[in-house]
């Protein structure tokens, strides 16, 4: 893959990025209740932000 | 067992360890074998971004906000997405000019000014002062806290100024001071590489991170059964519950989200610490591919255990203990003395980690781009005729590391003691998010100029201190609180919390909406208002164009005037020292082929500017231009012949784009003509081979022929039954020869695209009857039984009659050739197209054999002893006739199990 394809891979996720944490789609998840016991905002954030590392890693090694 | 002396001497031992993780990390480096040269190291540097901050504070945070302390670190995981844009590219950038420093990186982008690596650097040190008096605040609390051990005591705020020397912080920030000066300023290193330093951050970074892993692990799996049980606790408590879906309560709401967010982008950016080792220090291009996911993840690791520790903080504790301290007063309650201790060294690594890098950064920068050009300007310093000035240069820096944290600890003691650790770190954020638009338009943006730089820092700056760090001196009682409540002098719509009224938001948002409108406003609008100047265009585009320069070009071809060697070596000397002098011009001297100092080098553009990068090293490009100017007669170019230089480079980059399109056809249109070539040779060799072989073919019978009649000439007294039997083998033989010549005229026929095809619908059926019908008679001389099987109501296929009768002719002579007794012949209907099979018993065919039994004269001749009847052509033939109507021909076979040749016809 070329620089360029990569950089706009690295774009796109940061734009995804973006969307992902931020109003509205964050207020989607700011309700009561729970995930496995752990609060829904909570379980939402950490697991958003872990999927958008397993994608740059993935960009990356490419 | 967790008295003062204790901590205090377990403070020491670890600063000792670090110290000789430093120590060991330069010796290696010196020998030319670093040991921080791998991506790991790398990503661990960067994780100083995680302070006292982030180990204290978050939870801090967390505890009144919940979810508030996240974007500090989401922030920067969106930003370092971009990072294989915008950082390889600064990165790149800094290394082709031996940048020093994000104030020599600014300077340099705008003409190498000195103003703005002056400017810079005020408001990196002014708005970087509450981050490190965050730092020392939290060293202090935590050892004054694990002192009280077993009780647990808050400190109390004393706010008074003149018992310094009973003071912990300020011992702590002289000891830092210390600590730092042995860290950074050893040694005075050309490309401001600090590898021990690195090396021991990277170790911090493990330590910090273990030490908090371990709290949370403790509070949730210890005092709790898991994230479920502590959650549903904290959900069961009324003033908690409030705070599970946090967003909406929180001032500012999504607004405040959002700001934080941005502002920790610039932040991962910008902050002096974070720029001298994402930049400064990295060794390779390379290792950020990792490090682009590495350090999220790292930030992630450090953050799954704050809400756990705040609530169960929260929950456990009794109310008045300082949520900023949760993560050490928890283990303290729990008698957890090892854990405690390992807390506070882990702040302490946090803590320390942060001040050393942030010092060395700012230091370098006040050295080399405030001080050193104003002292370079002062002729009645006479620094010019020094000879050695490295050690001015180290004395410079070693004065600002103890003067940055002693007013760091200013700060601390004038404001920070009533604010919380977060709260005092985001106003720091908020200083350098101000380098944002002219770093990012730096490198994007040729028309950015020296004076548009300088409006946009001054008036973010002035905005930033006025609605930041004003009210932060007013809270502390510093300022009349009047001054926030009604504006100065009474003027409502100057209030620094409200300015024109914009009302509602938070602090850091609202001083981040005003200072960006000013900063970019300024920065675009004087840019576009006045042309640059030469120097500003040329080095526009030596920042913009990176990608497109070779390193040694960059600059040289932008210079002409006179200058002598010796005078650039002197100057080089005693900046560096003659040792490093004396390498970097053996160096310049190798890379054109010449050996100094036996050759004399000539003072042209490529060796000034080589002499210039060097020194920019030392000193930052501000200074070295000063340096190198005094010592060098340079004639100033013209605003227009920058630009003629820069279109002309432009042209030849043009040029030499389509030179290298057209040298592509041309590769191609050679690759094309080679394949046609090597077609051709393959045709030649194939015609050679098929004369010499049917050469042979024809003389094989023509000279039994002649033998025998020559037998029968001379001898006419041959019995008759001896000469029937020669004239039978004659008639074979001319048989024989009739049948290859009708097939290599047939052959050449087809080949040649010269033979008559009769095209109707065939019903292959009647063939196959009929050519088993006609060779009945050779079946039964031999012996042999043959089964057919001809369903009915198959397909009939678009062929040619008789040349399909000639491949079953071809097909069952052959099998009747080699087979044992018995034929199978059987036909059948595929998807879309007819199928016959032709098996035989008889030897089979070796599967090295199979490929070739359809080339010409090619025959699986070990298959019997003797070489075997017919032409060779038939099967080749035979296979040209049925792909000539759309079909496939193939054989397999397993040796000793007999041969089954098929073809196919389309339906």
């Amino acid at each position: 893959m070329n620089d360029e394809t990569k950089a706009q891979r690295f774009v796109a996720l940061c734009m995804l990025g973006l969307v992902l944490f931020n109003f509205p789609i964050l207020a989607l998840f700011n309700v009561p209740g729970t995930l496995l016991g752990v609060p829904v905002l909570y379980a939402y954030l950490f697991i958003a932000w872990a999927a958008l590392i397993a994608l740059m890693a993935l960009v990356a090694n490419r | 067992m967790l008295q003062g002396p204790v901590i205090i001497l377990a403070a020491f031992a670890y600063l000792g360890l670090l110290f000789a993780i430093a120590f060991y990390a330069d010796k290696r480096a010196d020998a030319g074998r670093p040991v921080i040269a791998n991506a790991y190291v790398y990503s661990l540097s960067l994780a100083v971004y995680a302070t006292a901050w982030t180990f204290y504070g978050s939870v801090g945070r967390a505890a009144s906000d919940g979810v508030g302390f996240l974007p500090i670190y989401i922030g920067p995981t969106l930003m370092i997405a971009l990072w294989w844009v915008v950082m390889r590219k600064i990165l790149r950038i800094s290394k082709q000019n031996r940048i020093t420093s994000l104030a020599d990186f600014v300077a340099s982008r705008y003409g190498k000014s000195a103003a703005i690596g002056g400017l810079v650097t005020v408001i990196a040190v002014i708005g970087i002062l509450p981050y490190i008096s965050l730092q020392l605040k939290a060293v202090s609390a935590s050892f004054e806290i694990l002192v009280q051990y077993p009780s647990i005591t808050m400190p109390e705020p004393d706010g008074t100024l003149h018992i310094f020397f009973n003071d912990t912080p300020f011992w702590i920030a002289l000891i830092l001071a210390a600590f730092t000066i042995a860290f950074g300023t050893r040694h005075l290193d050309a490309a401001e590489h600090h590898q021990g330093m690195v090396a021991a951050i990277a170790f911090e970074s493990l330590v910090k991170l273990l030490a908090f892993l371990a709290v949370g692990v403790f509070v949730t799996f210890g005092l709790y059964n898991g994230f479920g049980d502590l959650f549903g606790r904290a959900a069961a408590e009324p003033r908690l519950a409030a705070m599970l879906t946090p967003l909406e309560g929180v001032a500012g709401g999504y607004a405040s989200w959002v700001w934080l967010t941005i502002l920790s982008m610039m932040a991962i950016m910008f902050l002096p610490r974070q720029f001298q080792v994402t930049v400064i220090e990295n060794l390779d291009e390379r290792h950020l591919s990792k490090a682009i996911w590495l350090f999220p993840l790292y930030m992630l690791a450090i953050n799954v255990f704050v809400l756990p520790i705040a609530f169960g903080g929260l929950l456990h504790l009794p109310a008045g203990v300082d949520a900023d301290t949760f993560v050490l007063t928890l283990p303290m309650a729990e008698k957890q003395e090892a854990l405690a201790l390992l807390v506070f060294i882990g702040g302490l690594s946090a803590a320390t980690g942060m001040v050393i890098v942030e010092t060395i950064a700012l230091s370098t920068m006040v050295c080399n781009d405030l001080l050193m050009p104003v002292l370079l300007r002062m002729k009645r310093l006479r620094l010019n005729e020094q000879p050695d000035l490295t050690g001015l240069l180290l004395g410079i820096r070693r004065g600002a590391i103890v003067l940055i944290l002693l007013l760091g600890y200013l700060y601390f003691k004038l404001a920070g003691e009533a604010y919380a650790l977060v709260s005092i770190g985001l106003i720091s954020f908020a200083a350098v998010a101000q380098f944002a638009p002219v770093v990012l338009g730096g490198i994007f943006w040729k028309g950015g100029t020296r004076r548009g730089a300088i409006a946009a820092l001054l008036a973010g700056f002035a905005v930033w201190f006025y609605t930041l760090l004003l009210p932060a001196l007013a809270r502390s009682g510093w300022l009349p609180l009047g001054l926030l409540e009604h504006g100065p002098f009474g003027i409502e719509l100057l209030k620094p919390l409200a300015l024109f009224g914009l009302s509602g938001l938070d602090q850091i948002t609202h001083a981040m909406i005003w200072s960006m409108i000013a900063n970019i406003g300024a920065y675009v609008g004087v840019s576009l208002s006045a042309a640059p100047s030469a120097e500003e265009h040329r080095q526009a585009s030596v920042f913009v164009d990176v990608f497109r320069q070779s390193p040694e070009t960059g600059g040289a071809r932008f210079w002409r005037g006179t200058a002598s060697a010796p005078d650039l070596y002197n100057v080089l000397a005693r900046f560096i020292g003659s040792a490093g002098a004396e390498e970097s011009f053996r160096e310049y001297a190798a890379s054109r082929g010449l050996r100094w100092p036996q050759d004399r080098l000539e003072a042209d553009a490529a060796l000034v500017h080589h002499a210039e990068r060097q020194l920019a090293g030392a000193l930052g490009a501000a200074s070295a231009r000063v340096m190198i100017a005094s010592v060098v007669k340079e004639e100033a170019l013209s605003i227009g012949e920058v630009r003629e230089i820069l279109d002309e480079a432009s042209q030849v980059v043009l040029y030499s784009h389509r030179l290298e399109q057209k040298s592509r056809e041309l590769e191609a249109a050679t690759a094309e003509l080679r394949g046609a070539n090597e077609r051709l040779t393959e045709l030649d060799r194939l015609k050679d081979d098929f004369v010499s072989t049917i050469t042979h073919e024809l003389r094989t019978p023509l000279t039994s022929i002649r033998a025998f009649t020559q037998i029968l000439l001379e001898n006419p007294d041959v019995e008759q039954e001896q000469r029937a039997r020669f004239l039978g083998i004659i008639t074979k033989e001319t048989e024989r020869l009739t049948r290859l010549i009708n097939q290599v005229l047939d052959l050449s026929r087809i080949e040649s695209g010269r033979a008559e095809w009769h095209e109707s619908s065939v019903d292959m059926r009647e063939v196959v009857a009929d050519t088993v019908t006609g060779m009945s008679r050779v079946f039964e001389e031999r012996n042999i039984s043959v089964e057919v099987s001809l369903p009915e109501g198959v397909q009939r296929v678009k062929a040619d009659v008789d040349r399909m009768i000639q491949v079953m002719l071809n097909l069952l002579s052959n099998a009747a050739k080699f087979c044992r007794g018995r034929i199978e012949i059987a036909l059948s209907e595929q998807a879309g197209a007819l199928r016959v099979d032709v098996r035989d018993n008889g030897p089979g065919i070796d599967p090295a054999d199979q490929k070739v039994v359809f080339d010409k004269f090619r025959q699986a001749s070990d298959s019997l002893a003797a070489k075997p009847q017919g032409s060779g052509l038939g099967l080749h033939i035979s296979r040209q006739i049925v792909e000539h109507f759309g079909g496939r021909m193939w054989v397999e076979s397993a040796p000793g199990h007999g041969a089954c040749f098929s073809f196919t016809l389309p339906t």
